[in-house]
């Protein structure tokens, strides 16, 4: 590669990072660090108008996604753009040889401290960690001492927060060994900035991320005792602020995205609570901190965890990556000692320093603190927030050495950081701006192995503080560039048996999600036709119509919808709770099917701002149902027939002929208002089918069989129970539950019933008697596979 | 003193329950020099579908079954025949004063080191009311098992034994605000007082003789499982038991089950049951001397 032409780029004017501040991309003689040649090349000859397209390509990519950022403002918890800043950090590949070196040193001495303090505890003993530090910590899980992890280790995954000192070293920030998260959105920021920069990416030899998670997919399916037990991914659920990252890795991996109420103890084993009874787990990649876990002997107030999961790890009968109470490591306090145990453990000083801190238990070190305290953040002790969540301090106004020595213990000074800078767009120009690392760790049977990346925090403005994304600080992509070509393999190539073994299994709860899916869209699609039909109604006949739109209405009100609104809150609480549903399992859902959803939904919301009855609703409607046949398409076409998709159609079906059955009792009743009959035939979607079967003028009896008995009229009822009794004869036998013979029972006496029956006996009375029946289906099929 | 202790823990559910977790601890503790247990045995009614027993972190023995669904009456029968020894007080050694830099001569997390019972526990939240009370009471004393005891009977004249004043549930704050409690509360406030002021407090579950001796009143707290408090009086002397209720440092009456920071470490009877109605529970304790 030529050097860069002196002077710099016009796209480089007024970058001038700070003094006594080291930059990515200058080095300190102010020249252009050889890995960013390219990459500068690159932007210099694109317009900046075009870049404005390209970063617009990887935020599309992001939104497709779904990927959002949760935060918790004053108005509580919204959802934000991903805030990616499109620029990645350059790192150069000997450069990350040395953070390699470190990190992996420094994962080999948390596993020991760990074993130590769930173990022998000879680090307190022979002086090296204060007792109070850990006998007072909230994150030393006593329930675990003495449990020794099945195949012995306690860490698999660990991340570690750097950041690169004015003197070009890097140091380490704080270590993540609860549940580290970020390596999904890695991977997110991987392809959306490969996308930005599709035309030099590919030949700028970056090294991948697929190998590593390659690895760690494998290295998970290794921990496995048995081979016909199965990993999944322990997630607190939908509300977690990072629970997008849990659906995607889990559909990325293919393992399954599971809750503690999934799971039970049975006989000592770990065990998911599936559509087809139970079926064991033994490997648990957990996003759930420790204290969570196990209501019985760990926090008693937790609703997330599972009775007598440390029972199971006490058995060693599963693997929790990581062992619970490994939250203790990321204890602040911990960095001050840390130094001192690594020549005590492992006879070597840190290859990475990691941020200087003074414990203030102890005299000396609180003489030091107090002494210094000018150029330290003083923070609590036992905190495990990660340090750019917390650059604050929490120094009294009042004289601090008296305060030290009233409440020192519960305090560690620390040194404030200075972080590097690195390159981030700014109205058209880079400016420099200050940031720090996230880098990944997988234990595989070989040792540790280090993402070749990572999750970098951006900050907004020039503070260190500021880098928070909660705080409006922004991600960017890691590069790690190597001077020659790079493997450039993908999960997919060895990926499709795994997911498939993952996904044959349905957690009970995942199939309940999926079923209320099914109700709830399709009881979308049944007001919204029942909406256009009465707002068409409106704008032709005005008043005239009222008595039969007075007669329909019943059917919109048991639902809790408002006729007389123009899109009414009821429909949007409708399609809301299906929302609701589908997000509970966004690890089974195509991207697709939840854009098509959410589209729908603000859609929805804007027109019901401005739409009035009538006309005007009438058209909007049309609209909204068409984009709803879209995702219908969607689950039609696309989605895979996993049992999964057998509850959706289950509930889809069931909701159909609920709806279709008070239908027509109510519009096909003779004593129901002149027009009732077209009414029903056209809310049913099927006016050209009855005139091509009967006529132009609809009758009752004709009505009652097109749209009652018809098996081959999708909108029928007979066609649902149809639908319904084919998906139930493709769900497991689940032994030994009784509800499911109770369920084909059922299902089999409402099939003899249309047998059984003409129009002219299936009276309003007959229909809503069978409507009754029918309602127990979903019952059934709550107890026999949902629970 | 030997004595004949049996327990029964009867639940009475308005409708069946679904599966459920247990872990008990009810039987009296082997303590080498304190009580010598010739025999114990737990039943449980309905059989549990699995039944194991570990010891805890701090040493109790725990039973852990899970129940089979469908059940609407639970019952667990305790019975043991124990040997109380009797014990003499240690010498009361440590001052106040002196108490951290002795804890700082204590380097270890072993299960009954001091250093797990300074420091706040989920149950038992620090609470300045109650600190100010301790340190009124103990004006004047220095050694710690003598503020023990003048701590313990300034509660035992303060607080009024209630048991329907609080539940299970009710922090030592409350139950101290309000002046009243059962045993568990006067031992939480206790540890709280004790905590405040630097010293090393504990909690403990038990059994107390029902039938007093000839001639002597009945104790308050013998009707159900009792609870009193452990506190640390240094190296030497090491845990020494006081029970608030009753104003005295535990005896040849008292016999241990289980020890902890608070309530939470030594629940009797702690449960995940899946329950859909009410549910009533009734507890009878008889500790006879033979």
């Amino acid at each position: 590669m030529d050097p860069l032409p002196l002077p710099l780029p016009p796209l480089l004017a007024g970058y001038r990072p700070l003094a006594g501040v080291a930059d990515e991309l200058l080095s300190p003689d102010g020249g252009v660090r050889p890995v960013w040649e390219g990459l500068l090349n690159h932007l210099s000859v694109t317009a900046p108008e075009d870049w404005t397209q390209r970063f617009a390509r990887g935020d599309q990519y992001l939104r497709d996604q779904g990927v959002y950022l949760r935060h918790y403002g004053e108005s509580g918890p919204a959802e934000r753009e991903w805030p990616l800043s499109h620029v990645p950090v350059l790192i150069e590949e000997s450069d990350w040889g040395d953070i390699t070196r470190g990190l992996i040193q420094r994962a080999n001495l948390l596993e020991q401290v760990m074993a130590d303090l769930y173990g022998p505890g000879r680090l307190v003993s022979d002086g090296h960690l204060p007792p109070a530090l850990v006998a007072g910590n909230p994150e030393w899980l006593r329930p675990m001492v003495g449990i020794t992890p099945r195949g012995g280790h306690h860490l698999h995954f660990v991340a570690f927060e750097i950041g690169r000192g004015p003197d070009g070293r890097w140091w380490v920030l704080g270590d993540r060994t609860q549940a580290p998260s970020g390596a999904g959105f890695a991977l997110e920021n991987r392809v959306a900035t490969s996308r930005v920069f599709s035309d030099f990416y590919p030949g700028a030899h970056v090294h991948r991320l697929a190998g590593f998670f390659r690895s760690f997919r494998n290295a998970l399916m290794d921990l496995r005792a048995e081979p016909d037990s199965r990993v999944a991914i322990l997630t607190p659920g939908p509300l977690t602020d990072t629970y997008f990252e849990h659906a995607y890795i889990a559909r990325y991996l293919g393992f399954l995205l599971v809750q503690g109420e999934d799971l039970t103890v049975q006989t000592g084993r770990l065990m998911i609570r599936t559509v087809a009874g139970l079926t064991p787990v033994s490997v648990l990649w957990r996003r759930l901190d420790s204290g969570w876990a196990d209501p019985l002997e760990l926090d008693p107030a937790s609703r997330l965890g599972t009775p007598g999961m440390v029972s199971a790890l006490r058995n060693q009968t599963a693997t929790m990556v990581n062992a619970l109470g490994s939250g203790v490591l990321e204890t602040r306090a911990f960095l001050a000692f840390l130094p001192r145990i690594a020549r005590a453990l492992l006879g070597q000083d840190l290859i990475l320093p990691n941020v200087a801190t003074w414990w203030c238990g102890q005299p000396t070190e609180r003489d030091h603190v107090a002494a210094n305290s000018d150029r330290m953040f003083i923070s609590p002790a036992l905190s495990t927030r990660p340090p750019y969540e917390d650059w604050q301090d929490h120094r009294p106004t009042g004289p601090l050495p008296d305060w030290l020595d009233q409440h020192g213990a519960d305090y560690v000074g620390q040194e404030r950081v200075t972080l590097s800078t690195t390159p981030a767009f700014v109205d058209g120009r880079l400016r420099p701006r200050p940031m720090s690392l996230r880098v990944f760790l997988l234990r595989t049977s070989q040792g540790w192995e280090v993402m070749p990346g990572g999750f970098a925090r951006i900050g907004r403005g020039g503070d260190a503080g500021a880098i928070a994304m909660q705080k409006g600080g922004a991600a960017a992509d890691v590069w790690v560039v190597s001077p020659r070509p790079v493997e450039t393999a993908t999960l997919l190539a060895t990926g499709g048996d795994v997911a498939r073994r993952g996904l044959s299994v349905l957690p009970a709860r995942a199939a309940d999600n999926l079923f209320w899916l099914g109700r709830y869209v399709e009881r979308t699609e049944g007001i919204l036709r029942l909406l256009r039909a009465r707002n068409a109604r409106l704008a032709e006949s005005g008043s005239a119509a009222g008595p039969l739109l007075a007669g329909m209405d019943p059917l919109l009100t048991v639902l809790g919808v408002d006729p007389n609104e123009g899109i009414p809150q009821g429909l949007i609480q409708t399609l809301g709770a299906a929302i609701a549903s589908a997000g509970a399992v966004r690890d089974r859902f195509s991207p697709d099917g939840w854009s098509a959803l959410a589209d729908l939904d603000k859609t929805m919301r804007r027109m019901s701002q401005r739409v009035t009855v009538g006309d005007d609703a009438a058209r909007a409607i049309g609209k909204l149902l068409r984009k709803l046949t879209g995702f219908s398409g969607l689950v039609h076409e696309n989605m895979y027939r996993f049992l999964g998709w057998r509850f959706l159609k289950l509930g889809q079906h069931h909701e159909r002929a609920m709806g279709m059955t008070a239908i027509l009792a109510t519009l096909a009743d003779p004593d129901a208002p002149e027009g009732a009959l077209d009414l029903a035939v056209e809310v049913g979607d099927s006016v050209m089918t009855h005139r091509r079967r009967f006529a132009l003028v609809t009758a009752r009896d004709t009505v009652v069989e097109l749209m009652a008995l018809d098996e081959m009229n999708p909108r029928a009822v007979r066609f649902q129970l149809d639908g319904i009794r084919d998906q139930l004869s493709h769900l497991p036998g689940a032994s030994g539950r009784g509800a499911t013979i109770a369920l084909s029972r059922a299902v089999a006496a409402l099939h003899g019933q249309l047998d059984r029956t003409s129009p002219e006996a299936l009276d309003s009375a007959a229909l809503w008697a069978f409507r009754a029946e029918l309602a127990t289906v979903s019952e059934l099929v709550t107890e026999g596979y949902l629970r | 003193m030997l004595y004949d202790i049996k327990l029964v823990i009867h639940y009475d559910y308005a409708t069946p329950a679904g599966g459920g977790r247990h872990l008990l601890r009810l039987l009296p503790a082997h303590l080498p020099g304190r009580q010598t247990v010739r025999s114990a045995a737990l039943t449980i009614t309905p059989a549990p579908a699995e039944r194991n027993n570990f010891t805890d972190f701090f040493g109790n023995a725990v039973t852990e079954l899970s129940l089979p669904p469908g059940h609407d009456k639970v019952e667990f029968i305790a019975r043991a025949v124990v040997d109380r020894h009797s014990q003499v007080l240690p010498l009361d050694d440590v001052a106040l004063a002196d108490l951290p830099a002795v804890l700082a001569e204590e380097r270890s997390i072993a299960r009954d080191m001091p250093h797990h019972f300074l420091p706040p526990s989920s149950r038992i939240p620090p609470d300045a009311a109650i600190t100010a009370f301790a340190r009124a009471a103990v004006a004047g004393q220095d050694r710690l098992m003598a503020m023990t005891e003048a701590l313990g009977r300034a509660l035992h004249t303060t607080l009024t034994f209630d048991p329907t004043a609080t539940t299970v549930d009710t922090p030592p704050s409350e139950a101290f605000a309000n002046r009243t409690g059962v045993c568990q509360d006067f031992a939480q406030i206790m540890i709280a007082g004790l905590r405040g002021m630097g010293v090393p407090a504990g909690y403990v579950s038990g059994y107390l003789r029902t039938l007093p001796p000839p001639g002597q009143p009945r104790l308050e707290g013998a009707d159900a499982m009792h609870a009193w408090v452990r506190v640390w009086a240094g190296p030497r002397a090491g845990w020494i038991d006081y029970d608030p209720t009753n104003a005295c440092f535990a005896g040849e009456d008292h016999v241990t089950v289980a020890h902890g920071r608070d309530y939470g470490d030594v629940a009797p009877v702690a449960g995940v049951l899946r329950i859909a109605g009410g549910q009533s529970s009734s507890q009878a304790v008889d500790m006879v001397a033979i």
